[in-house]
């Protein structure tokens, strides 16, 4: 029977399959962060068990991590417990750790690829919801909890039942100033932030085809906001090249058994997909949302929304809760937003590619007075070659700030966080209630439109700054 | 994980749609190291913003039911969402759709999930509204929710109740099977990436 590639990967995995039990799946990689394994290495411990294959873990400090001042000890003492818990732990149970200062240090979900430990065709888990990141290799990767990541550091498997499949399908070309991010927010949009459960997503069709590795990155590591289980892209030349000669991608004849491995990882012709979603490249537009979930989102001409419109009383009721938080009136044009900060990074769009981007419209502007700008490389990789680039100097002389890597103010659980009813444009992946900081509001855009908004202080497309003089 | 057979208790009616994990517990809740203790950050946003909040109104004090708009618990996969619930005294959620990790964390964490048609949910919500006194009766063994003369079946599949009626852990039943794993080990290709040596 044909199989789509998400079938083919899980079925590649099964350990041990029974009626009426979930299927025993084989874990590759397990990624390990500070926040969701303390109690799974202390049930470890309770129960007198090992990490099965260190060899197949990786940990990094991500979460917690402060972007100032990385070289000393982080000041808040509860942070700081928690990542001298994971060095600890890493060190009692022989697991590799890139910590605070470490060249491989950085956001979990950028360092696996940055390593090539993320790899066509194989099964990855971590204890954090954005795990689908890593399916833009053509990997099953998906986010677990801290009982699972017990049991995997235990077995090195997971309990699974099948998942159903979705493909979402974009064709055709991309306009100027859209990008991957405005892509996957449009078809949250379009499916609602829990209209894939139960799915894992496979994207396809010609404008996925021709998305970078970080822009397909993006896009998968957004599928959880549309209540996936995981997405995934089939691998191609792109994703060959982009690991051609990494650290730890096969070498040699490894390498080529690989490569013609990973050529045969597509859906077979005539596989069938549970639900099909198809979008038109050429009518995407810059998407920002405005309410208090991914799904509550807009191209950037449009207006907020009115509640008074709907006639579905839940429905009434949700959009008059998200617009009393953001503090917003209904009929306002999205462009008139005013934003006092913009954060430029996180798992979504905090690699090299998104820097670049936004530095080139930054390049010999300066950021409007009254807006502040954050800019938080994905890793430690990301930082070093931002800065061999000269990147760092085209966001410090446009006024931004350039910081340290790691999670900041995608999740503030270090220092970077929002004031209360501070607005924020942000390329992270959400804008729930409070995520940012208490009573923050965050508005969800691309890397170009960060910039493009943090030029002009309000929610700005970057095809609006043709008016904004470049300084040199 | 503590087994769960059948719970009678009252209802916290929370009618909000999408209530995802960040609201449930935020991120500066998620420090602790241990695995209790987190009631303190349950709700805490709403709790703390907003008087007419479910929990602040002292007739639902006492609930161990929460029952929800469609769409619980989408966001992070911090099972300390469901730790909250269970450490805030809730021992069941019932709503018409939950998100998969929270719901697949629950069923990790003793907190049972029980998927009702949201009319359902308006009845029970209406209810616990009109007398917060009003006592439901959530059994697996049965797969039955019960209510002022209603019963309403729920399905669960039956290795999940049967785990859960049990309170077993995961980690146990997997190790009866290691050999099919070991067997499973070697027939990985040797390419396949591997973190250590570190390079
Ligand atoms: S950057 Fe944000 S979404 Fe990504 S892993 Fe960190 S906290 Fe989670």
């Amino acid at each position: 029977m044909p199989k789509t590639l998400a079938e083919k990967v899980y079925d590649a995995h099964v350990v041990r399959s029974t009626a009426g039990e979930p299927d025993l799946l084989y874990i590759d990689l397990h990624l390990v962060h500070e926040v969701t394994s303390p109690q799974a290495f202390d049930g470890l411990r309770a129960a007198g068990r090992t990490v099965r294959r260190p060899d197949l873990t990786m940990a990094t400090e991500d979460h917690n991590v402060p972007t100032l001042d990385v070289l000393s000890p982080i000041a808040d003492p509860v942070s700081r417990a928690q990542v001298d818990a994971l060095r600890r732990n890493a060190a009692e149970f022989g697991i590799r750790l890139a910590p605070m200062g470490d060249r491989d240090q950085g956001i979990v979900h950028v360092i696996g690829p940055q390593l090539g430990l993320t790899q066509p065709g194989t099964t990855i888990v971590c204890g954090d919801s954005h795990t689908s990141t890593h399916g833009a290799f053509g990997a099953l990767a998906f986010g677990i909890g801290t009982s699972e990541v017990e049991h995997v550091l235990a077995t090195q498997t997971l309990p699974q039942y099948r998942a159903r499949q979705m493909s979402v399908t974009v064709d055709g070309e991309l306009p100027e100033g859209v990008s991957a991010k405005d892509v996957i927010l449009a078809v949250i949009a379009q499916i609602g932030t829990n209209g894939a459960a139960g799915h894992v997503i496979e994207y396809r069709g010609s404008a996925i085809e021709a998305l970078s590795m970080e822009a397909r990155m993006t896009i998968c590591n957004m599928s959880i906001e549309a209540g996936a289980r995981a997405g995934l892209i089939a691998p191609d030349e792109t994703t060959v090249e982009f690991l051609r000669g990494r650290p730890h991608a096969p070498q040699g004849a490894d390498w080529d058994a690989a490569v013609a491995h990973w050529r045969t990882l597509r859906t077979d012709e005539g596989a069938v997909f549970d639900t099909e979603v198809v979008l038109d490249a050429a009518s995407l537009t810059p998407f920002v949302t405005w309410g208090t979930n991914p799904g509550q989102g807009l191209p950037i001409s449009g207006s907020v929304p009115d509640p008074a419109s709907l006639a579905d009383e839940g429905e009434r009721r949700a959009v008059e809760q998200a617009l009393a938080y953001m503090g917003l009136t209904p009929g306002t044009p999205l462009r008139e937003i005013e934003v006092d900060t913009v954060f430029l990074g996180s798992c979504t769009n905090g690699r090299i590619e998104d820097l670049r981007t936004a530095a080139a419209l930054l390049r010999g502007r300066r950021i409007d007075a009254g807006t502040r700008m954050l800019v938080v490389p994905g890793s430690v990789g990301v930082k070093l070659q931002a800065e061999a680039e000269g990147l760092d100097r085209v966001f410090t002389e446009a006024g931004a700030e350039w910081r340290g890597a790691g999670c900041s103010m995608c999740l503030g659980m270090n220092p970077d966080q929002l004031q209360p009813g501070e607005r924020s444009a942000s390329t992270s992946n959400r804008n729930f209630q409070g995520r940012q900081g208490k009573g923050g509001r965050t508005h969800l855009v691309s890397p170009s439109v960060a910039a493009a908004t943090a030029l002009t202080g309000k929610l700005t497309a970057p095809a609006d700054l043709a008016d904004v003089p470049a300084g040199v | 994980m503590q087994p769960f057979t059948t719970h009678t208790g009252t209802v916290a009616p929370l009618r909000r749609s999408a209530v995802d994990t960040d609201q449930i517990i935020p991120a500066e809740y998620l420090k602790r190291i241990t695995r209790t203790g987190f009631e303190d950050g349950l709700f805490v946003a709403w709790r703390r913003d907003e008087p007419d909040f479910v929990l602040n109104q002292p007739q639902y004090a006492g609930a161990s039911v929460l029952v929800a708009g469609p769409d619980f618990g989408t966001g992070s996969s911090r099972e300390h969402a469901c730790w909250a619930l269970l450490d805030g005294g809730f021992r069941v959620v019932i709503s018409s759709r939950f998100a998969d990790i929270f719901k697949n964390n629950s069923t990790k964490s003793g907190l049972l999930t029980v998927v009702l048609p949201q009319a359902e949910v308006e009845a029970l919500w209406d209810a616990a509204e009109a007398d917060p006194a009003t006592p439901v009766t959530v059994d697996l063994r049965e797969r039955r929710v019960t209510h002022g003369g209603r019963a309403v079946p729920f399905e669960v599949d039956d290795y999940t109740r049967w785990r859960l009626l049990e309170g077993l852990d995961d980690v146990g039943l997997t190790e009866r099977h290691l050999a099919d794993v070991e067997q499973y080990e070697a027939r990985r290709p040797a390419w396949l990436p591997q973190v250590l040596p570190a390079r």
